[in-house]
Order: C-alpha cells, then sequence, then structure tokens
C-alpha cells in the first residue's frame, strides 16, 4: 500500500499533464496558447488572496508566538490522543470548515516549527488535512444563502460529520505513507 | 464569525504573551506573518497558473466533459430524485467535475446553478430537497486529483518532496466522499422516518 500511494504522488501529475497535452493536440487544440490564455488567470486568482492571507497568518504568528499554540494544543492532547491525532493539527482540523485561509495559515505554521516541516510525519498529516477537506460551513451559508432555503434539514450534520470522517480518512492514509505516528 | 476567530487569536496571543514575557516575539510575529502572507501568494501563483493553464486545454480538449459524461452514472446513484435529462443534473456533474480537478472558482458558480435548478425542481421552496442535501454533502468531501494549493505551500517551505501528499490526499478524498454519501443516505431515512 505504501509503495501504491507515493507511485500515486509521483506518477499522478506527470501523467495528467502528458495526457492533457497529448490529447489537446489529437484534438486540434492550439495547446500552446490554450495554456497560456488560461494560466494568466492563475495570477490574479493567487494575488487576491493576499489580504486574506496577511490577515490570518499575522493572527496565527502572533497565537504562535505569545505560547497560546502551545497552551492550547497541552489542552486538547487528551482528545487529540483519542482519535490518534498529533494535537498540534487539532486547531487547524477545527479551523478547517469555517476558514480555508485560517487553516492554511496554521498549516504553513506547523511548516515553519522546527519540529516538524514539511515532510515529517506530522507535516504530511496536516497537508493532506488541508488538501482533503473544505470550508464546509461557508459552502453551505452560499449555497443555501443563494436559492432563500432557511430549513437546511440534515446538511450541516452530514457536512460536519463528513469533515470528521476526512480527518479519520487522512490519517489512515499517512499512516498507510508512514507508519505510524513516531514517539515525541 | 471569521471576526470572532480573528480577534481572539490574536487577543489570546497578546494576553499570553503579557504573562509569559514573549511580547518581543509578538511584535516581530505581527511583521513575520504579513510578510509570510504574501510570500504564500506569490507562491501560490507558479501552481496555480500552470494548473489553470493546463485545465484549459483539457476544457478545450474535451477531457472536462468527457470526465463529465463518465460521471453520468454516479450522478444517477447520488440524485435519484433529479431526472437524469434535467439541466439540474448537467449543472450538479459539471460542478462535481471542477471539485475534482480542483477548479475551484469554476465549481461554486457551477453548485450555486445547480442550486437554483434543485430549486426549480423543490416543491417547499424553503426547505432544502433530498438532492440539495446530497450537492451540499458532496460538495464540502470532494474527490481531489491533485492538490494545486497545498503542493504550493509546501513547495514554498522547502519540501523535499512536494507532491508527495497527492496519493494520501486521493485515497482521504475518497474516504471522506464514500462516508459523506453514506452519512447523506442515513440521515435522509431517518428524516423520512420521523416525518411519517
Amino acid at each position: 500500500m505504501q509503495e501504491v500511494l507515493s507511485a500515486v504522488s509521483t506518477w499522478l501529475l506527470p501523467l495528467l499533464i502528458a495526457l492533457v497535452l497529448v490529447n489537446g493536440y489529437i484534438r486540434r487544440v492550439s495547446i500552446y496558447n490554450a495554456f497560456v490564455d488560461g494560466a494568466k488567470a492563475g495570477f490574479g486568482t493567487s494575488i487576491r488572496l493576499i489580504p486574506h492571507l496577511i490577515a490570518m497568518m499575522v493572527a496565527v504568528q502572533v497565537f504562535s508566538a505569545s505560547g497560546a499554540m502551545g497552551l492550547l494544543v497541552g489542552l486538547l492532547a487528551p482528545v487529540a490522543h483519542w482519535f490518534h491525532l498529533p494535537p498540534e493539527v487539532v486547531p487547524m482540523a477545527l479551523l478547517r470548515p469555517i476558514s480555508s485561509t485560517g487553516s492554511l495559515a496554521f498549516l504553513k505554521d506547523i511548516f515553519q516549527d522546527p519540529r516538524f516541516g514539511p515532510d515529517s510525519w506530522v507535516g504530511q498529516l496536516a497537508s493532506t488535512l488541508q488538501a482533503a477537506s473544505d470550508t464546509t460551513l461557508y459552502v453551505i451559508t452560499v449555497y443555501f444563502g443563494s436559492v432563500g432555503i432557511k430549513n437546511i434539514r440534515y446538511a450541516l450534520k452530514v457536512g460536519l460529520l463528513a469533515d470528521l470522517a476526512s480527518v479519520i480518512g487522512s490519517v489512515i492514509a499517512v499512516r498507510l505513507l508512514m507508519g505510524p505516528m513516531p514517539g515525541p | 464569525m471569521i471576526d470572532l476567530i480573528w480577534l481572539i487569536l490574536f487577543v489570546a496571543g497578546v494576553v499570553t504573551a503579557a504573562f509569559t514575557g514573549r511580547m518581543q516575539a509578538v511584535a516581530s510575529a505581527v511583521l513575520g506573518g504579513a510578510e509570510t502572507g504574501v510570500a504564500l501568494a506569490i507562491a501560490l501563483v507558479s501552481v496555480i497558473s500552470l494548473w489553470l493553464g493546463l485545465m484549459r486545454i483539457a476544457e478545450l480538449g474535451g477531457l472536462v466533459d468527457w470526465l463529465t459524461r463518465c460521471l453520468r452514472p454516479v450522478g444517477r446513484f447520488l440524485y435519484p430524485s433529479v431526472p437524469p435529462d434535467h439541466p439540474a443534473m448537467g449543472s450538479i456533474l459539471a460542478n462535481m467535475s471542477a471539485n475534482i480537478l480542483g477548479l475551484g472558482n469554476a465549481a461554486t458558480p457551477l453548485g450555486l446553478k445547480a442550486m437554483q435548478e434543485l430549486q426549480s425542481l423543490n416543491e417547499d421552496k424553503e426547505t432544502a430537497s433530498d438532492a440539495m442535501c446530497t450537492l451540499l454533502a458532496i460538495n464540502t468531501a470532494s474527490i481531489t486529483l491533485i492538490p494545486t494549493t497545498v503542493i504550493a505551500v509546501r513547495m514554498q517551505s522547502h519540501s523535499a518532496d512536494p507532491t508527495a501528499i497527492v496519493g494520501t490526499t486521493l485515497l482521504a478524498t475518497c474516504f471522506g466522499t464514500v462516508a459523506a454519501v453514506i452519512l447523506d443516505r442515513l440521515f435522509r431515512a431517518w428524516s423520512k422516518r420521523g416525518r411519517s
């Protein structure tokens, strides 16, 4: 399973690119111009995130540098242990359904932590967590709000439970790739 | 809600620093945080531009439509209350493929269009229909092929292998999607039993 997961990680992106290019060429798409045209939008998309990222990064770094993060992580440790989660990722997992930029700021904070870094067990788990779920609360508000639904029935419960399932799925996936979490 | 979270992160930080004597570190964290925020956004430009460029080729080459067609049977299974030829099904499937391909900017308008068309099928305009709840469940736990944002942040943090999380993300999102579908069906069955 470990081999399968790392093979997917190594091969999927290059193969997908090759498939897209070959298919485009066969279908007589002007692939170079299409690429340049599509990629233009990437700059604006990223730059529009700057105010959000500054706001969240400053708050998270203040929270972390003051020692408040350490206190919170200590408080959460018993619960985290129960879910087989490293406590350091719990604040991030809790913020993920509410704010994607907020949890991204926590992710960056974990990467900057000299104890972890992006390639550590905790770093891989935090990466997978961030990638594997969405801002459930935001999506529910926007989608139902756009058509004037007032009674959302069980949608919130299902969304949040599915987020929890994504957390469990991420832990399982990282355990399959890297083995059980190394001790402190 | 986001206001409150932002406030709490700041205030908790400053109050803790007052007790731990780390105010100096907090002051430099303010400036460092702002700088990191900009650096992250700049790091996103490379991967997101690359991906959007490729996806334009995929779109023009018919790959996105092909994926949408492949998802048809899945759509019929997930949305039994939506007629397969109704425009709602088209938007639902297009939204699903945009999510799988990591096109968040395209996925949201398609999802909102799907909601509008589902609303036209909905009898009680103020209560969510079964299909709407399914659409939300699938959207919040979508299968993800290439997690572009996280790959960019990993690159910016000097990861030795930024794409190492592609496999784990795919597995975790498949798990999450299956869980979302099962949970959606369970809660739907429970809500029906409660009503009758």
